[in-house]
């Protein structure tokens, strides 16, 4: 056998090189990403304590678990009032803002900016913010006691069926100017001519957005559900410093679960088999959006 | 996705108009409230917050709480304030963000430039991995880090900051090289050009804002992750998991002005990155939800 000439072989390896330099991060995000779903789902079967344990295959036991405790039950119930609330919420002002900040604003460019600037704060700082000035003692209701609004009462953050509102107050409050921000996008990249078409058949204002702008808007929407559900489901840091789950465990979300279970009770297997519902949950949403995002991009 | 391109031709009447502007103002004044709470508060001394009102300016201002909640406050166990945690931070995003936006920058330029059978579903799959809820990894990632020695490290941090980095960035990239003319490549190929020195003379020199957005993007996430860092960060936790310890710790008088001036320290970086820079922490937000 001759040895490959010289610019062969550097022909091969310019071939090869690519794949070469890209194969690190190809085999980080399996075994780190894709191994380790299959580790915790596998560990969903098993009766891991403490600590991870293979030899004790369960079968379903840690699932009809799960849904037969409380404190899950009640984290299913908060993640559906927090994530509908939420993601209507946000899309309303969001929507709302992004229409208004559109009819030629005096002032757009200061404005934009104050509406964004929470996006770009931890949500422990958000939760920090918001905790102190919901806090009955010190916060809102005693400001309105001392302007002299004696019977001012605002206590959700401290009773078991208002507090999970407050998380959503303060989640709208971190990211409805960056659902403007994605309408406001659309809007600016709907046609005028349009707009002027339908002006001159006699739509009203109202009708124009209703008929017209808000149906070419539904891209925009779908990113908006996309993301905010998103970003619901994963949920953890902002009620950890808001309300800490509580009071009692009345805030508690299927994240803080996840967390308590693994690594505070020493229910691995149950908290591996929230963790899984949870991937399933989010999968059931991103995996058909990213298939038709790639499929497009072909 | 263009930027501002046109407004629209919609004409509205004045009592509307003024309507509009009442509403943008108020919104304004709502998302301006807690930080106008936060500064406030922690210029007064503690006794002004319990005793008066959290609306009002300071009667007397003063930087003790800040000095307070930087190098004295009682995070944990030990009264060391924030600013070790804050080097911690710092040096964790630092090399997390250098290494996941260079790699990205590999990645997106061979998934674009060099395709191959498959790449499509090679990126899928590093596409979804931005998406997952970090729960399902925190078990097996908690047990690696133990066997590689990392764990409570600031060194492990930035191996799960970067290996959970690199799906944005190169997404990121790729869909700014998607866009940069592939004929370019070809022709110096032909011309003799190998694999890295396309990069560097062809690619690199366009991708200045690609690399603003993404360096932004990571920055802000990793400056304000909490589960990471509350996971693995061990005594060597990062600023916001400090932060979390200082305003919950049950212990003693709730120093409210020193819990604000940390919370102001938590998110300084990140907001003056978003102060200089607004217009690339924008796209980056964009360009990570419409990928388009």
């Amino acid at each position: 056998m001759a040895a490959p000439a010289p610019a062969d072989f550097r022909t091969r390896l310019q071939d090869w090189l690519p794949k070469l330099v890209l194969a690190p991060s190809f085999a980080v995000t399996i075994l780190f990403v894709y191994g380790f779903i299959i580790f915790t789902i596998f560990l969903s079967f098993t009766g891991s304590k403490m600590l991870p344990k293979f030899d004790t295959w369960v079968g379903w036991a840690n699932y009809h678990r799960l849904f037969s405790l409380p404190e899950w039950n009640i984290a299913l119930k908060n993640i559906a009032i927090f994530a509908s609330l939420y993601i209507i919420i946000c899309t309303a002002i969001g929507l709302m803002l992004a229409i208004f900040l559109d009819q030629k604003i005096r002032g757009e460019g200061g404005l934009r900016p104050i509406y964004l600037y929470p996006m770009a704060l931890s949500f422990i700082v958000t939760g920090t913010a918001w905790k102190w000035f919901l806090d009955p003692g010190i916060g809102l209701e005693n400001v309105m006691h001392q302007w002299g609004w004696e019977s001012f009462s605002f206590n959700w953050i401290k009773s078991n069926t208002m507090a999970i509102y407050t998380i959503v107050i303060a989640a709208v409050w971190q990211t409805s100017g960056f659902v403007m921000a994605m309408f406001l996008a659309g809007l600016r990249g709907i046609d005028n001519e349009i707009l002027k078409a339908a002006q001159i058949d006699g739509a009203s204002n109202w009708q124009l957005y209703r008929r017209i702008v808000i149906p070419l808007l539904r891209p925009a929407f779908l990113s908006a559900f996309v993301i905010l559900s998103h970003l619901a489901i994963k949920s953890y840091d902002l009620v950890i410093a808001l309300t800490n789950g509580g009071p009692g465990r009345a805030t508690a979300m299927p994240a803080t679960f996840m967390y308590s279970y693994t690594f505070t009770r020493n229910e691995m297997g149950v908290g591996a088999a929230s963790a899984v519902i949870m991937l399933m949950t989010i999968a059931a949403i991103m995996v058909p959006y990213l298939y038709a995002e790639l499929k497009e991009k072909k | 996705m263009s930027a501002v391109t046109q407004d629209t031709s919609v004409s509205t009447g004045r009592v509307t108009r003024a309507f509009i502007y009442l509403v943008l103002i108020l919104f304004a004044l709502f998302y301006l409230l807690p930080l106008y709470v936060m500064v406030v508060n922690s210029l007064k001394p503690l006794p002004e917050i319990t005793g008066g009102n959290m609306m009002a300016l300071p009667r007397e201002w003063t930087l003790e709480a800040w000095g307070s909640a930087w190098s004295t406050a009682q995070i944990g166990v030990s009264p060391t304030g924030l600013k070790p945690y804050f080097l911690n931070s710092i040096m964790m995003v630092v090399p997390a963000v250098a290494l996941s936006t260079m790699i990205g920058a590999m990645n997106g330029y061979i998934l674009t430039k060099w395709r191959f059978r498959g790449d499509v579903w090679v990126f899928g799959l590093m596409l979804f991995s931005c998406f997952i809820p970090f729960q399902i990894v925190l078990i097996p990632m908690a047990r690696v880090l133990g066997m590689l020695g990392l764990a409570g490290s600031v060194p492990g941090l930035i191996l799960v900051h970067l290996v959970y980095g690199i799906g944005f960035s190169t997404l990121y990239f790729r869909n700014y090289y998607a866009a940069f003319p592939t004929e370019l490549v070809r022709a110096a190929q032909i011309d003799g050009a190998g694999f890295f020195r396309i990069f560097w003379r062809i690619l690199l020199p366009v991708s200045g804002p690609i690399a603003v957005v993404t360096i932004i993007w990571q920055f802000t996430n990793i400056w304000n992750d909490f589960l990471f860092g509350a996971s693995f960060g061990g005594v060597n936790q990062p600023m916001t998991v400090a932060l979390n310890n200082l305003v919950q710790s049950s212990t003693g008088v709730k120093e409210y002005n020193v819990h604000f001036a940390g919370a102001i320290l938590a998110a300084l970086p990140t907001l003056f990155v978003y102060i200089v820079a607004g217009r690339y922490f924008v796209r980056g937000l964009m360009a990570g939800s419409v990928k388009g």
